[in-house]
């Protein structure tokens, strides 16, 4: 059976992008598919320190525009639409797009990334975009002069609330444990913000409001108390929760938590098919292991299908 | 590609370009700064291309106008407010898909 492209990319985040660049170079007849504009959650991110060629750092934002035209300099087909499903068994895997579409391609690699997760509290939903979010470089200019706090420990909470004191008056950390996950240039720079404090061993209850949006967290401590702090807004950066929505789930194995389970190579349980990035089972989610699982993907892809090659 | 379909509006001219429109209109709040703006921008862009004469599609930075995201109480964008002959029918907020705008543009029609 004859698939319209050798690979079909599936996401646009630095994974994606990354098997693009390899695809275009390596002459495959690829195509990339993604929803919104490529970048992925990234474009999210205030300020990257730690992606290695940029030694003054670079905003999320500009990276990812350099790493768009980094594939656009090779010509790779990109297409913007959403994927709303896939057939992935058999030799032509099927694409389905959100206007009834299909597309097939003999190898996929799947790099549909992650998005914020949800506290999963009363009030989160009623107040989002009313004093909830989850975009402290989208949001964070509403809150001038204002108390806000940020709920999370690793690299993102860390560094948005550091982000966010350009803007609040002030901003609380709630954070569950008694210690932050978060690197330790980022602890140091937190800790010597005036503006920020630390609200240790404490989950957030609830998030409760007024017709203004928000105006107080319920708090639970570790010793049984609570308590609650008067905020205008909550920012929570506590990880991310798997975009697999479109993927066959009765085809492909997944871990517990939704994420895709793949070798060292990045091979997911079916031949032909890839993952990279953060929609990948796996520790550690940073930009430049997303780009080098995006590249590994693609050279895997490609002896995938040097070893299935046909004579037409 | 950007699509000439929408339209930039502001706050001095908000009354007569959305309130004021005879169609449903859609409107983008939007930042320069913000990622998820940008990566909606071309479900935007579509969306004001098929719906072309029946739903204005119309974008407001809100670094240019503070007044009507006030206004809305808008605390957050990408938000995206549906208008029916002057009123709010109803909002979303985030970087939806696109199948989320169209269902929320089909309560207005």
């Amino acid at each position: 059976m004859q698939a319209d492209y050798q690979l079909i990319i599936v996401g646009g985040g630095p994974a994606g992008l990354t098997a693009g660049l390899y695809a275009a170079r390596a002459r495959l007849k690829a195509l990339l598919i993604e929803k919104g504009a490529t970048g992925g959650q990234v474009l999210t991110t205030d300020w990257v320190d730690n992606y290695p060629g940029f030694p003054d750092g670079i905003s999320g934002f500009e990276l990812m525009d350099k790493m768009t035209a980094h594939v656009d300099r090779f010509e790779l087909e990109k297409r913007f639409a959403e994927v709303t499903g896939m057939d992935l068994q058999g030799t032509a895997k099927t694409i389905f797009l959100g206007n009834g579409e299909t597309i097939q391609a003999r190898t996929i690699i799947l790099a549909t990334g992650a998005r914020p997760r949800k506290l999963d509290v009363p009030g989160e939903n009623e107040f989002s975009g009313r004093g909830v979010s989850y975009c402290a470089t989208c949001d964070g200019p509403f809150y001038r002069q204002q108390e806000i706090a940020v709920v999370g420990g690793g690299n993102t909470a860390i560094q948005e609330a550091i982000h966010l004191t350009k803007f609040a008056a002030k901003v609380t950390v709630i954070h569950r444990r008694d210690e932050l996950r978060a690197t330790r240039i980022l602890q140091e720079k937190a800790f010597a913000n005036d503006k920020i404090t630390f609200i240790w061993n404490t989950q957030v209850q609830a998030i409760e409001g007024d017709e203004s949006g928000v105006t107080t967290l319920r708090l639970a401590h570790k010793d049984g108390t609570t308590s609650a702090l008067p905020v205008t807004g909550i920012f929570i950066l506590i990880g991310v929760m798997p975009n697999n929505e479109m993927l066959p789930r009765e085809q492909l194995e997944l871990d517990n938590a939704g994420f895709i389970r793949t070798d060292t190579e990045m091979a997911t349980s079916i031949p032909g098919v890839y993952a990279a990035g953060d929609i990948r089972s796996k520790r550690f989610r940073q930009i430049i292991n997303a780009a080098g699982e995006g590249a590994n993907a693609e050279l895997s892809a490609e002896q995938y299908l040097a070893g299935q090659a046909t004579p037409h | 590609m950007a699509s000439d379909k929408v339209l930039h509006v502001n706050d001095s001219d908000f009354d007569n370009t959305v309130v004021a429109n005879d169609l449903p209109c859609l409107v983008d709040f939007w930042a320069p700064w913000c990622g998820p703006c940008k990566a909606i921008g071309p479900v935007i862009d579509e969306l004001a291309d098929e719906f072309d004469g029946r739903v204005q599609i119309a974008k407001m930075n809100v670094d240019d106008n503070p007044a009507t995201p006030g206004k809305f109480g808008i605390r957050a964008i990408p938000t995206l407010i549906l208008f029916k002959d002057g009123e709010v029918v109803d909002k979303i907020t985030g970087a939806v898909g696109k199948a989320q705008l169209v269902d929320l543009i089909n309560k207005a029609l």
